[in-house]
């Protein structure tokens, strides 16, 4: 079973993602900031991490930039889902390593097609 | 709806687009035809196809033809397909047609446009492995609505998330307000044009490669067997079919053989292709 760390400040959301990656066989951990994040990271390096961008404390962006630079932290594929939908921020994501990203409001079936193009789940 | 109207519905799907309703369809009546039974101010979808019945009214028909017909489709929809025509089809065309002539391919029921877009994206991507060998796609379908759709390369957030890799997203689409529009530059080599696949395929000439997908899951055992035959006809003698993940040539034709684990993929059973890909 692959590991999935969510990350959003919003407890509906990560409530929502957590229910449709367990469907995906996914097993889930979360997190409510990047700080959070970054510390589980250094405990156990998950398989994949969904992850918002605008948190308190650490932003997605940030935590994506630290996390890169950490011992083993190029192996999570990186999937952001956020409410920023502009090109600036798309690009910027892809640049720091992001492998995937959702524009909020996502479904299932656009979490599922966001895993699969990312290499997580075959089709 | 009482058996009488069904039946109807079903006799005139049929005379229009070939297309069979299954009795256990019926849930989708409400869902496609209740916006066009508010729109043309009947009480309900019932007294609308009561009034079908008794009009004989060719643009109401076609109205309902084209509700009932259109289904809601995705980028690089099922994959295989289009990892199959990277692996398969390219190569072959590559290694067998001139530099500076033109491949052609066509997308049966196109829809919205994600097909061939698809295919216009994997085209310019793959350009260099093409060595010179240029390509356009007719895309049709049976309903105008769509096409239009397709036509103006616009889809909105949530159509843009599904089946299309982040990079492709960043590459070939620009934000416009809510919506998401596709490079111009790939529309170029498109052409859409709206077809019944029950007319005759001569006016269209001879294809390299047909995409027809999960459209021939909507005809009968007849039809289907008809529409195979007559796209043999229309594609060359070295080319390839694509059909969807459920669809199969068995019992239907024998003009087209599948081509051995790559799944949705056939070729001319009278000159297989295959013997100069593999």
């Amino acid at each position: 079973m692959k590991n999935c760390l969510v990350v959003d400040d919003s407890r509906v959301i990560r409530k929502v993602a957590r229910r449709i990656l367990e469907d995906m066989k996914f097993a889930c951990e979360e997190a409510a900031d990047g700080a959070q994040a970054l510390a589980q990271c250094r405990k156990t390096m998950p398989d994949a991490i969904l992850l918002d961008w605008n948190m308190p404390v650490m932003s997605g962006i940030d935590f994506l930039r630290a996390l890169r630079k950490e011992e083993g932290g190029e192996q999570p594929v990186v999937v952001f889902c956020t409410t920023e939908n502009d090109m600036g921020h798309i690009t910027e994501a892809l640049r720091a390593g992001a492998n995937e990203y959702i524009m909020k409001p996502f479904d299932g079936e656009i979490l599922s097609s966001k895993f699969a193009e990312a290499g997580l789940v075959s089709v | 709806m009482n058996n009488q109207d069904f039946t109807f519905l079903v006799n005139m799907l049929k005379k229009n687009s070939g297309h069979i309703l299954a009795a256990d369809k019926g849930y989708l009546l409400d869902s496609r035809l209740g916006p066009i039974a508010r729109k043309e101010n009947f009480d309900s979808v019932d007294a609308l196809v009561q009034a079908m019945r008794t009009r004989n009214d060719e643009r109401l028909n076609a109205t309902v033809t084209e509700a009932m017909t259109t289904n809601e489709t995705f980028f690089f929809r099922d994959r295989t397909p289009f990892d199959l025509f990277k692996s398969e089809v390219i190569p072959h065309l590559a290694a067998n047609r001139t530099a500076g002539s033109k491949v052609k391919i066509w997308c049966a029921a196109a829809s919205s446009g994600q097909e061939p877009y698809s295919l216009a994206m994997i085209q310019r991507e793959e350009a260099a492995r093409m060595k010179g060998v240029q390509h356009s796609i007719l895309a049709t379908d049976i309903s105008e609505k769509v096409l239009n759709k397709a036509k103006t390369g616009l889809y909105s957030q949530f159509e843009v998330q599904r089946g299309l890799p982040v990079q492709l997203m960043v590459k070939y689409f620009e934000k416009a307000g809510d919506l998401w529009r596709i490079d111009p530059s790939l529309q170029q080599h498109i052409t859409f044009r709206k077809f019944n696949l029950l007319d005759s395929f001569r006016v269209m000439g001879q294809f390299d490669v047909v995409f027809c997908r999960n459209v021939l899951i909507y005809f009968d055992q007849e039809t289907k067997s008809d529409i195979l035959n007559r796209l043999a006809q229309s594609i060359a003698p070295d080319g390839f079919l694509f059909l969807g993940a459920a669809e199969t040539v068995m019992g239907l034709t024998d003009a087209f053989a599948p081509v051995p684990g790559k799944r949705g993929l056939y070729v001319r059973k009278d000159k297989p292709a295959i013997a100069r890909v593999a």
